[in-house]
């Protein structure tokens, strides 16, 4: 009998929503065959059988959220009898409901509890994570997979401080917790609590009032990457000081210029082009000469880490939420490539069928709202980087040239960036040579 | 048969009060549990207590003690002639026996944990049947099957008046020759007991090799110091048929193809024990025993019934005491409610023989059928004080670790008080200690606990009292 328990996916990653089964219980899988689809913060993933054998038990249903090391199926090699294990029962995800105008009178139907609650469970198969007893049952009465703990200790020991640090950084809600107090209203003044607790001043968060005294609500689930985006923006807002420069680039010269050549690559790899791709060249040659926006910043150890490889962020609207697959090594591509590679990634993005990885590793990220109009915006950093370019309509308007009034295309840029690392004139250089490259298509192709 | 009509309810049910049962009463209890133990047998304490663990320890000394009398010629000291006094010495035993049982009445008692004398059966996942008890049933909420284990039977020598552990352990008799059947840690402890008492032993192994899961390099010098005191280990052997003579026993014994038949006066049998689960109504329940027996159990110690534990011998894992009572407070805090599991990182094991063997979490062996990647450093006790002052230089310490991190994977030893000194192994690899910490950790001078010391900075390739190697001219 092979407990199967969900693997880690990657960094950071520590539960995952069930989509989809491939078998039902009683099914004879084969080794390698696809098991589950589970969708992370990052992207759905499809993780495979471990073994051949039977399916004895599959450890939740669509929908229910499972965690790193929780047992998601149990497998009977051939010839083994089936019996059922206590399963650790995977949080059930809210549906969303709709709330009437009139509170509900009667009380919440009684919670049931789990048969088994969940078992964190270190990975016991391989190589034991090193971590002392009274370590492992700190993680456990925290609901921490100590597999998924970053250990800071000799031999990659997991510290008492280690387990902590993951818990309160973590998800406020892992699985193990949620089942315990699966009543949304008492988790919620529990999680009110903590966070009251925190230590900055005038910080003031109090419960939201009951919204359906006024009028009818309807509640949705927090899901997983809406989940994700809150957690980031938060995290970097209240981390990184934020501050934006703005300024203007004529691409009348280079919209002439790619218009032509996209009406004649049509078909092609990269015939799509867009704008993005000249600007995905000009950030490069821009992260190059200024290496303070393709970094870093560690302040637990107070160190810079500057990255001497260029992997560009794109943030794609999928439907299904705000998702960023990157781009990797710009530097040592060509325009066109980089506009077959976003071509790519966006519609395997809007699929759902990105692979975790094509998510991370990520220098800078570019935002390109303009397409859905607007004239300026200030995007908000993608922690951990430390600037993010945010892209207006580009639209013709009346500017001066020599003392006339003509008309160009004018494309409004804006670069956020982290101020402890950079300061106002490195943004306004770094904006300034890529307003200078944009305007003239020869210099994108002499100098970027 | 006495039965009882009185049917009784209580939180958590307990079958068994051996080293398993009566710590998961007792942790269950400080818990706040309402909780009834059930015994079978007139006395607590289990196999481990009654006919295991602790009177078998009690000869050993005895026998070791009389040993070491007779080994101190040689630093200048003589006795008259040491004599054992079987009698006296049975007397002895059972009274060690009979304090520690009733100090553990005495415990449970003073928890509020009621004890009923009995013998259960599950009639479904919430209630129990007893027979030969003044209570005819037990309704539970949670139940802990702690039933143990029991003496495997020779076929050879089916329904004939050969001993087991426990017969052994009563001292019928000294006989002139004694077959031990088995070398495992039984066999070879309870032969040594009768070589002590002055019996002619032979013990017979069907495997090549002693104890089987403890590495070679510890269990050779232990054979080489084990074989002085047997008349003959015989490897490779089986036992094919058992005769009863007038004085004892035919048993043939086949060793290579070759089948030659001797007399011994008795004959011992050790070859392993079952877990008691064939005989408990599990057929009442959705609870499925594999086919040695074992009930599968999750790190909680949960069976296929959740609100029923399995710990102990008829858990899977080693049959040892201490895994049961480690099993047995999980389980009981599971019942609580509270966060547990059975985690840990090893299990330590330990043979009384003379020298002993001991060792804890990762084997060599292990690590090569495994494929794990390893690092050893051995620690010789000719090269510590402290063995030369005990006159007990035969013998090792040995580290294994991993060799990027140096993360201490396995302690194994052989010498006097191995088990003893196996404790800070287990404890260093529960801790995820590294060969560093082991090191810097002072050590008292002269001990025999120096030797972990020494053989974690050989592994570490700094030793301090072994000779580097010469430097060539």
């Amino acid at each position: 009998m092979y407990e199967f328990k969900l693997p880690d996916l990657g960094e950071g990653i520590h539960e995952g929503e069930i989509l989809k089964w491939y078998v039902a219980e009683g099914d004879d899988i084969q080794e390698d065959e696809p098991l589950v689809d589970v969708e992370t913060d990052k992207a759905a993933v499809t993780i495979p059988s471990p073994k051949s054998g039977k399916v004895a038990q599959l450890g939740g249903q669509v929908g229910d959220i499972v965690t790193v090391g929780q047992v998601i199926a149990v497998i009977a090699e051939s010839g083994e009898a089936l019996p059922k294990i206590a399963m650790p029962a995977a949080a059930p995800r809210k549906p969303a409901a709709e709330k009437p105008a009139e509170k509900p009178a009667a009380a919440p139907p009684p919670v049931e509890k789990p048969a088994a609650p969940a078992v964190p469970v270190a990975a016991l198969a391989g190589r034991p994570i090193p971590a002392a007893p009274a370590t492992r049952r700190l993680a456990r009465e925290l609901g921490v997979d100590i597999g998924a703990v970053t250990p800071t200790g000799p031999a990659g020991r997991v510290t008492p401080e280690d387990v902590q640090r993951f818990a309160t950084g973590a998800p406020a809600e892992p699985a193990a917790a949620a089942a315990e107090t699966a009543e949304p209203e008492k988790r919620a003044e529990a999680q009110y609590a903590a966070h009251a607790a925190s230590a900055i001043p005038f910080l003031d968060i109090e419960p939201l009032p009951d919204f359906s005294q006024w009028g009818p609500v309807e509640t949705e689930a927090l899901r997983s990457i809406r989940r994700k985006v809150a957690r980031k923006m938060v995290t970097s807002m209240v981390l990184i000081p934020h501050v934006a420069h703005m300024d203007e680039a004529d691409v009348t010269d280079l919209e002439a210029f790619r218009k032509k050549e996209k009406a004649r690559r049509q078909g092609q790899p990269g015939g799509r082009l867009t704008l993005l791709p000249f600007i995905v060249k000009a950030v490069t040659a821009g992260l190059k000469e200024t290496k303070a926006f393709n970094a870093s910043l560690d302040p637990f150890r107070e160190e810079i880490v500057y990255k001497r490889y260029y992997h560009i962020g794109i943030a794609v609207d999928t439907g299904r939420g705000l998702i960023v697959p990157v781009l990797r090594d710009t530097d040592r591509k060509s325009i066109v490539q980089i506009s077959a590679d976003i071509e790519d990634l966006a519609v395997r993005a809007r699929e759902g069928k990105l692979d975790v990885e094509e998510l991370r590793g990520g220098t800078f990220t570019i935002t390109n709202v303009g397409p859905l109009g607007g004239t300026a915006l200030i995007p908000t950093i993608n922690y951990p980087e430390v600037a993010i370019l945010g892209m207006g309509r580009a639209q013709e308007k009346p500017v001066v040239r020599n003392g006339e009034i003509v008309i160009r295309k004018m494309l409004p840029l804006t670069l956020s960036f982290d101020h402890r690392i950079a300061d106002g004139a490195d943004a306004a250089r770094f904006v300034t040579e890529m307003v200078r490259q944009l305007s003239d298509p020869n210099l994108l192709l002499l100098e970027a | 048969m006495v039965m009882g009509s009185l049917r009784q309810e209580t939180e958590v049910a307990i079958i068994g009060a051996g080293p398993g049962g009566y710590v998961a009463a007792l942790r269950a209890a400080d818990l706040g549990k309402e909780v009834l133990l059930i015994e079978e047998r007139e006395r607590l304490g289990g196999v481990c207590l009654i006919e295991g663990c602790i009177p078998s320890k009690t000869l050993i000394n005895a026998v070791e003690l009389a040993e070491a009398a007779r080994a101190a010629k040689r630093m200048g000291l003589t006795f008259s002639d040491v004599k054992i006094d079987k009698d006296a010495l049975l007397k002895w035993s059972d009274s060690v026996v009979e304090a520690l049982t009733g100090g553990i009445g005495t415990l449970l008692e003073r928890r509020g944990v009621e004890v009923i004398h009995g013998r259960a059966r599950f009639i479904d996942n919430h209630s129990l049947a007893l027979e030969e008890s003044e209570v005819s049933g037990v309704d539970f909420q949670h139940c802990i099957i702690a039933t143990g284990s029991r003496i495997n039977e020779l076929p050879a020598a089916y329904e004939m008046p050969v001993w087991s552990s426990a017969e052994a352990l009563r001292i019928p008799q000294i006989p002139e020759s004694l077959l031990v059947v088995g070398g495992g840690y039984i066999g070879l402890e309870m032969g040594l007991v009768y070589a002590g008492l002055g019996s002619k032993v032979t013990v017979v192994e069907f495997f090549p090799h002693l104890l089987m899961g403890a590495d070679h390099d510890l269990v050779d010098i232990m054979f080489k110091s084990v074989s002085k005191r047997f008349e003959a280990l015989l490897l490779e052997s089986k036992v094919v048929g058992v005769e009863k003579t007038a004085n004892g026993f035919a048993v043939g014994i086949e060793h290579a193809g070759e089948t030659r038949t001797e007399e011994y006066g008795q004959v011992l049998v050790a070859i392993g024990r079952r877990p008691n689960t064939d005989d408990l109504g599990l057929e009442n329940t959705k609870i499925f025993p594999n086919e040695h027996g074992v009930i599968p159990v999750n790190e909680e110690m949960r069976t296929t019934e959740p609100n029923i534990y399995a710990i102990g011998d008829v858990a899977p894992g080693p049959m040892l005491a201490h895994k049961a009572s480690r099993e047995a407070k999980v389980a009981a805090e599971i019942i609580a409610e509270h966060k547990s599991a059975f985690d840990n990182r090893a299990i330590p094991a330990v043979v009384f023989t003379d020298p002993e063997i001991a060792w804890s979490g990762l084997t060599e062996r292990e690590a090569e059928t495994r494929g794990i990647q390893i690092n050893v450093g051995r620690f010789p006790l000719s090269a510590l004080g402290r063995a030369r002052t005990l006159g007990r230089t035969s013998g090792l310490v040995k580290i294994i670790s991993e060799p990027d991190s140096n993360l201490v994977l396995g302690v194994g030893m052989v010498g006097p008080q191995a088990s003893e000194l196996i404790a800070e192994g287990t404890l260093a690899i529960e801790m995820g200690a590294t060969l560093e910490d082991l090191m810097v950790t002072i050590h008292p001078h002269p001990t025999l606990s120096e030797a972990i010391m020494e053989a974690a900075e050989v592994a570490a390739g700094e030793p301090t009292h072994i000779p580097p190697p010469r430097k060539k001219s």
